[in-house]
């Protein structure tokens, strides 16, 4: 018998791969509840689908692409605004094409104060991302978290999706692009691009002082 | 060995994800690895970019917990 029909060595493929299952479908889902549904219709299909399956090593990206076609197919069943989710790779590119956040917060002639891009990336929470990738339009969503939060390979995005590699390159750049734009602008309203220096800190005080 | 193609700024920054996600092969791949080597701006830019990738794969990995475990094995006992 090929092992990926063996109940237990399906088991074992599963439940190892839960924390990560788990993890994507909740930027999916944007909630643990449908998160945690959605990872069990995922793991049923794959069960019942596991004749399909006809690498065991391939099992992760296998079983990434059901959960994503579930996430999908489930959207679409919802879908009460399906025309702006489609036309998502025909948006003008000047939307947010070429947005970066390096290029906002890079300042070579700083160099020597060391690299406010790193700084920034040091203050930024798990939440922060969380809630910029939550931002994002599900189809921008869906390709993020394959490909930056599940590491999958541009082929396995393109099966997942069903649409061509061209198009999972494309439709990554400009997630990605969303994406950081998205950082950038919740940083801002956090104050997380403006390092606190001792100037600044002293000139506040200063100012503060002078108003009593 | 052909000697590896010299490119610009734009060049590799247009290629530069793909480089980082793995995607590029043969002589692109090379070209892009060369520039960020020597140019010390996409050096730092890539630097940048790949640190982003790595905060966002933490964001990837949840935390299923004991419960939702034994909910997925239950449910795969039943079949």
């Amino acid at each position: 018998m090929n092992e990926t029909m063996d109940p237990e060595w399906f088991e074992r493929q599963a439940v190892g791969l839960l924390d990560d299952l788990l993890g994507a479908a909740m930027r999916l889902a944007k909630n643990r509840h449908d998160a945690e549904d959605l990872v069990a219709e995922a793991v049923t299909k794959a069960w019942g689908s596991r004749a399909s399956l006809k690498e065991a090593e391939r099992f992760r990206p296998w079983i990434f692409r059901i959960l994503t076609n579930c996430f999908l197919t489930d959207c679409r069943k919802r879908a009460v605004r399906p025309a702006a989710e489609v036309s998502v790779d025909a948006v003008a590119d000047d939307q947010e094409g070429g947005f970066s956040l390096f290029e906002e917060l890079h300042q070579p002639f700083l160099l020597w104060w060391g690299t406010p891009e790193q700084e920034f990336l040091n203050k930024l929470l798990r939440e922060d991302l969380e809630r910029a990738v939550d931002s994002l339009p599900e189809s921008f969503r869906a390709v993020v978290v394959l490909a930056d939060l599940e590491g999958l390979a541009y082929a396995e995005i393109a099966k997942s999706l069903g649409v061509p590699v061209g198009t999972v390159r494309s439709r990554l750049a400009r997630a990605r692009a969303q994406l950081q734009k998205a950082l950038w602008i919740h940083a801002q309203d956090a104050g997380l691009t403006k390092p606190v220096d001792t100037y600044q800190e002293a000139t506040h005080e200063a100012s503060e002082d002078d108003r009593v | 060995m052909k000697p590896v193609k010299t490119i610009g700024c734009n060049e590799a920054l247009t290629h530069l994800l793909e480089y980082l996600d793995q995607e590029l092969k043969g002589a692109k791949n090379q070209e892009v690895k060369h520039h960020i080597d020597l140019c010390r701006s996409c050096f730092s830019r890539a630097e940048f970019e790949q640190r982003l990738k790595d905060r966002l794969r933490e964001a990837g990995h949840g935390t299923a917990g004991q419960e939702f475990e034994k909910r997925i094995k239950t449910l795969l006992k039943r079949f």
